[in-house]
């Protein structure tokens, strides 16, 4: 089958690798209609999560038609059409018990990996480095799903646009909200109008936020953000200084809620961006904490810090004293898919929400270079790639971009 | 622990030997570092001898090894500060001399070093006669033996039958090729080694509570003695079943071996907690669960997260 696969330091692959098959009982093979390239997927490409193996395929966003299954699979069949989930989830142990998924205690293979590095094991994802357990990923014609009764989501009746999302950035984008707590007569601000920024928006919209505020420095995402997300107000930061701006809208309190949807690789135009910078270029901290300080300064007094930004490792210069000093409280997690598929599927089909107002880019699967390239360097107005393994149109040869 | 009391008996050693030459050859001992034997040098070597038997034997007599070998860097400093007087004299040997400095600052350098690891090993609290401040299950994991835990969501009583089965063992102990049961408590392992090797042996239970308890060794004559024993607790909070394994054995080729193995890549630390964890899947959710990066090959070497077949 055709592939994308990663191809060392920002370059990426587009190729022939080995068909999957079914290894465990639980698992089912989908193929692929239609895959998406995230924002998670350039930390990896640009090299800043350890453990990538040349040859890894990348790829967490997909959904797809049933085409095979193991002895052991009960809920889906063969012809169903499902969304998968990006963490895998076993169903039986304890974290999955609580609705805890992307902590699954065991669907990580190297575990031990993981838990060098943040601890305890965090679950299987994939495309996802072997840090998250060496699983294939999903800008492919085909994946196995593990567990496939607990992780794939069917979505009969809804066209692929709709529903792709529900396997990663709309739960997580919700759950962003949730875990501030965004209430009706809340200010929001929320750094970072990617996908994930653009979605948070319209959970907190939909949640009852009084105030939303965007914060990023692209013209055409801040015009999205106010136009189609649902943003009151936005702020490009390479116009105005983001603290004093905030701190004038809100009458000096600073915003109730604070959402980082940027993660490890922000950027700023100050000084923390050369020494941040030189930092992660010599590896002496893994992820680059901008948005992250910039939140935790202006949410306002006993506020909710909600980080859904993706962070591989080690910040630094964290400001600690503000979050003890001003009873802040931060929360993140990787989101917990299997826990909102569902509801957001209902209120998907209910036509509340319709998040597929971020999609900007749709190519054949054999474009996906392309599509790296315009995402990474947002090109040509680019906020969502989406891949589409059967589109036609496409040069269906090998090969192999740096982006 | 154990390093830094070597560290102190040695140390007490050298102090010792050492001290006893300034004391009962004075004369030698001043050549030696290029000082003429003149009776003020005499005089003070004789003292220096002493000081450094009595921390010598203090390093010897004493539980406490960090505040006797901060004494020896306190000497030591003492030690160059003569040595420096002594430079400024016309009748010393230079050549001689510049060597005595030499070994003054590796001698310095050794007993700084053996004061910081001494002091950082002290300061943890973990001692071999009494526990401090560590609690016994907390001291587990500082006793030398091989350990690992796990929690299991499902009863002790579930998870106690199914390691009591012990022909399960080799289906999330990486290393066990099969264990075959010979009666009630007799049993026959074979294991994989380095090298492609096997290693086999009759093992028997010497203790087994259902649900809570199993204990186990191998018989005399084994080609490698063990012994361990895993218990089962039912964990705070109704969270499932605590297991703790605890092994001890003589690796094959002693501490060599060991670490020959070590560099093999068979870490039994890292094996048991490996083991453990697969324990765990088979139990919740009865298989041990694979990606296509470690499929069938050792988990620690890492290929492409492909599917298998043509994965390399």
């Amino acid at each position: 089958m055709k592939a994308t696969t990663f191809a060392g330091r920002n370059k990426v692959r587009y190729g022939d690798v080995p068909d999957p098959e079914i290894l465990n009982g639980g698992d089912a093979i989908i193929r692929v209609t239609t895959a998406a390239i995230c924002g998670s997927d350039l930390h990896l490409v640009d090299g800043y999560v350890p453990s990538m193996v040349k040859g890894d395929i990348l790829g967490h966003e997909f959904m797809g038609e049933v085409v095979d299954t193991g002895p052991n699979v009960k809920n889906i069949k063969t012809g169903d059409r499902v969304v998968i989930p990006f963490p895998i989830a076993c169903g039986k142990c304890w974290s999955c018990s609580q609705q805890l998924y992307s902590v699954c205690e065991n669907t990580n293979p190297n575990g031990w990996m993981a838990e060098k590095f943040f601890g305890h094991p965090t679950a299987g994802v994939y495309g996802y480095s072997h840090l998250t357990g060496g699983y294939p990923g999903g800008q492919a014609e085909y994946v196995r799903a593990p567990f496939a009764d607990v992780n794939a989501v069917k979505v009969d009746g809804l066209p692929d646009e709709k529903a792709l999302f529900l396997g990663d950035i709309l739960p997580t984008a919700w759950m962003g909200a949730e875990l501030a707590e965004v209430k009706p007569g809340d200010v929001v601000a929320i750094w970072g109008c990617g996908p994930v920024g653009q979605l948070a928006i319209a959970s907190a919209k939909a949640m009852g936020a009084e105030r939303i505020i965007a914060i990023d420095r692209f013209d055409y995402r801040l015009r999205m953000a106010r136009e189609q997300a649902g943003a009151t107000d936005t702020i490009d930061y390479e116009q105005v200084p983001v603290l004093e701006a905030l701190n004038e809208m809100t009458g000096g309190r600073g915003p109730d809620k604070c959402i980082d949807a940027v993660g490890m690789e922000a950027h700023s135009n100050d000084i923390q961006w050369p020494y941040d910078r030189a930092k992660q270029a010599v590896r002496m901290e893994t992820d680059r904490p901008m948005a992250l300080r910039e939140a935790i300064m202006a949410c306002r007094s006993g506020g909710i810090v909600s980080v859904i930004g993706a962070y591989g490792g080690f910040v630094d210069k964290f400001p600690m004293g503000a979050v003890m000093n001003r009873s802040l409280t931060i929360r993140s997690g990787q989101c917990h898919v299997q826990r909102y598929a569902q509801p957001l599927l209902e209120r998907i089909q209910a036509g509340e929400i319709d998040p597929s107002f971020i999609i900007t880019h749709e190519m054949p699967l054999s474009e996906v270079t392309t599509g790296y390239e315009l995402f990474k360097n947002k090109l040509d107005g680019c906020v969502k790639v989406i891949l589409k393994p059967g589109m036609t149109g496409g040069n269906d040869r090998p090969k192999m971009a740096v982006v | 622990m154990a390093k830094a009391q070597g560290l102190a008996t040695m140390f007490g050693a050298v102090s010792t030997g050492i001290g006893v030459w300034y004391v009962v050859a004075p004369e030698h001992f001043l050549r030696t570092i290029g000082a003429r034997p003149i009776d003020r040098r005499i005089a003070t070597a004789r003292l220096v001898g002493a000081q450094e038997i009595g921390v010598g034997s203090a390093l010897f007599v004493d539980g406490r090894t960090t505040p006797w070998l901060a004494t020896r860097v306190a000497g030591d400093a003492v030690h160059g500060a003569m040595l420096a007087m002594a430079w400024r004299s016309p009748d010393i040997d230079r050549k001689r001399m510049s060597l005595a400095w030499g070994a003054w600052a590796m001698i310095t350098a050794a007993d700084a070093a053996a004061t910081l690891l001494a002091n950082r090993t002290e300061r943890t609290g973990v001692s071999d006669d009494e526990p401090l401040g560590s609690s016994e299950g907390a001291l587990a994991v500082a006793d030398g033996n091989v350990h690992g835990s796990v929690t299991i969501n499902a009863e002790p009583r579930a998870v106690y039958d199914y390691w009591r089965r012990l022909e399960n063992l080799p289906r999330f102990m990486k290393h066990l090729e099969r264990v075959d049961e010979f009666d009630g408590t007799r049993s026959h392992w074979v294991a994989r080694a380095p090298l492609g090797t096997e290693v086999e042996w009759d093992a028997e239970i010497t203790d087994d509570v259902p649900g809570e308890r199993i204990a186990w060794s191998s018989t005399q004559g084994s080609q490698i003695w063990n012994a361990g024993e895993v218990t089962f607790q039912r964990a705070p909070g109704d969270r499932g079943t605590e297991v703790h394994v605890r092994l001890e054995y003589a690796p094959p080729g002693g501490p060599v071996g060991a670490a020959v193995a070590r560099l093999l890549g068979e870490e039994p630390k890292g094996q048991i907690k490996g083991d453990l964890r697969r324990l765990k899947q088979v139990i919740e959710t009865g298989e041990v669960i694979v990606s296509e990066a470690v499929a069938g090959g050792r988990s620690r070497r890492q290929r492409p997260a492909r599917p298998l077949g043509q994965a390399a």
